[in-house]
């Protein structure tokens, strides 16, 4: 690979680049003075770190990503809850930013509850989340949407410019969760529907260049054009 | 050499190969593979909670494999479901894909292969673990590097690259033996099987003929993989 480093696909075992110039960050391996892809993803180099970005598979949960979850279970100290990630992750009693009785915890969230949460840590016994920070919360209204967790990065946009691009086109309060789910709360079913599709048409398009621009002549077409 | 293959092939040539990443939608990464008229579909779930739990490895992950022949994949229909020949070409599969996956990254889960062939004309654990390793790759599985695999033929004194049927019942002079061999792009051999006789230096040869082939499907599962995404 040349100096001037452009984003290309790599696969297992590629020898993304050579010589002591460049570091090995997730996704690769230094093997002698060659920098290996240990991953099926796009390698990207910033600063000097390359790192390889997953395109495809599960979710990997990660330190501080909010993610919207559901209640699997209710034990004596907390929540469990389901993330569709490989582990499962609990909730803890303390980590609710309210006071809640011992043995009322089913009245706070009950079985099959939607919440929106952040992952606290990821340890090798498993997630812990929280609820203590702002626009963490239950999910009470609005529909929930399932999209391949790898393409989140394109949903939200740089510094979120994608996201509020739909959030302006529909007039809908939209989180995203790192994990794939995203939650729609609008005005009305209509509104929480156009964004629903809009959502799969940027999954659907994710590698497009200039997706922004394309986004925004789809709102036209859906005759709700977006006034700046 | 005068010998000639039945299906007019040279020696060191092998059946068309095809390859495609991303067949099944609902996988966590799936691939198709196929060597003529032999497909295999690879199907990745997981990484994934283990059950039953008592098989949980809180030091490492693990590689499930399951290979199926489905029951109109040959001429005669074979009877659906596990067999025994089956049962061994799964554990084979997960012997030939372990040594190259990072699975140590994920204790107590498991990672579930799903093989199936869908048309059989010989080589069908090849087609198997090719389809394998470009699905684990697809479902973004660490890996250190991919495996491709090749069954290399000996018809009576001949050594012949990717056997078909017909060659695999070939009965004449001293009969037919089938070489499977799993290897890395490299050159390093995670998996070979031995069906018949041969002599140690014909096997010797019979390793450096599978290294020029597995270098030609390496290729081929690349292209497969770099394809898939558009930039």
């Amino acid at each position: 690979m040349s100096d001037k480093m452009e984003r290309q696909i790599v696969i297992p075992g590629e020898v993304i680049a050579k010589g002591e110039n460049y570091l090995p960050g997730s996704g690769t391996e230094k093997i002698g003075d060659e920098i290996v892809s240990t991953k099926y993803g796009l390698a990207e180099l910033s600063d000097r770190l390359i790192k390889v970005i997953s395109l495809s598979g599960i979710y990997q949960p990660r330190k501080g990503n909010v993610v919207i979850g559901k209640v699997e279970n209710i034990t004596f100290y907390g929540w469990v809850i389901s993330l569709d990630a490989p582990e499962t992750s609990f909730l803890p009693l303390q980590e609710i930013p309210r006071y809640v009785n011992k043995g009322d915890l089913s009245e706070v969230l009950d079985i099959g509850d939607m919440i929106v949460a952040k992952i606290l840590d990821v340890t090798s016994r498993g997630i812990d989340l929280t609820m203590k920070s702002r626009g963490l919360e239950k999910i009470n209204e609005g529909i929930i949407v399932k999209i391949n967790s790898n393409k989140v990065p394109r949903i939200i946009g740089k510094e979120g410019s994608m996201i509020n691009l739909i959030k302006k086109g529909s007039g809908c309060e939209i989180t995203v969760g790192q994990n794939g789910l995203i939650w729609i709360k609008g005005k009305n079913i209509e509104d929480e529907l156009l964004v629903k599709r809009a959502i799969n048409f940027v999954s659907e398009k994710s590698f497009t260049n200039g997706l922004t621009e394309e986004v925004k002549k789809w709102f036209e077409n859906e005759g709700k054009p977006i006034n700046e | 050499m005068t010998f000639k293959r039945s299906d007019g092939r040279g020696i060191e040539e092998m059946r068309p190969i095809k390859a495609e990443v991303g067949v099944v939608p609902n996988a966590d990464g799936s691939a198709i593979f196929s060597f003529g008229k032999t497909v295999a579909i690879a199907a990745v779930y997981g990484p994934r909670k283990m059950h039953p739990q008592h098989q949980q490895d809180p030091e490492k992950g693990k590689l499930r494999c399951n290979y199926n022949m489905l029951s109109f994949s040959v001429d005669d229909r074979i009877r659906p479901g596990p067999s025994r020949r089956s049962t061994e070409i799964s554990k084979i599969t997960e012997w030939a894909l372990e040594p190259v996956l990072l699975i140590e990254k994920y204790p107590n889960l498991v990672i579930d292969v799903h093989i199936n062939i869908l048309q059989a004309d010989a080589s069908t654990r090849c087609a198997g673990i090719n389809a394998a390793a470009l699905a684990l790759a697809h479902a973004g599985i660490p890996m250190k590097n991919l495996v491709s695999s090749v069954s290399i033929g000996k018809l009576d004194k001949q050594l012949v690259v990717d056997v078909d049927k017909e060659e695999e019942d070939f009965e004449e002079g001293e009969g037919s033996t089938d070489i499977p061999i799993t290897m890395t792009p490299e050159g390093d051999i995670t998996h070979i099987q031995l069906d018949g006789k041969i002599s140690i230096e014909e096997l010797k040869e019979v390793v450096q003929l599978a290294k020029k082939s597995v270098k030609k499907i390496y290729e081929v599962q690349k292209k497969a993989l770099k394809e898939s995404v558009k930039l």
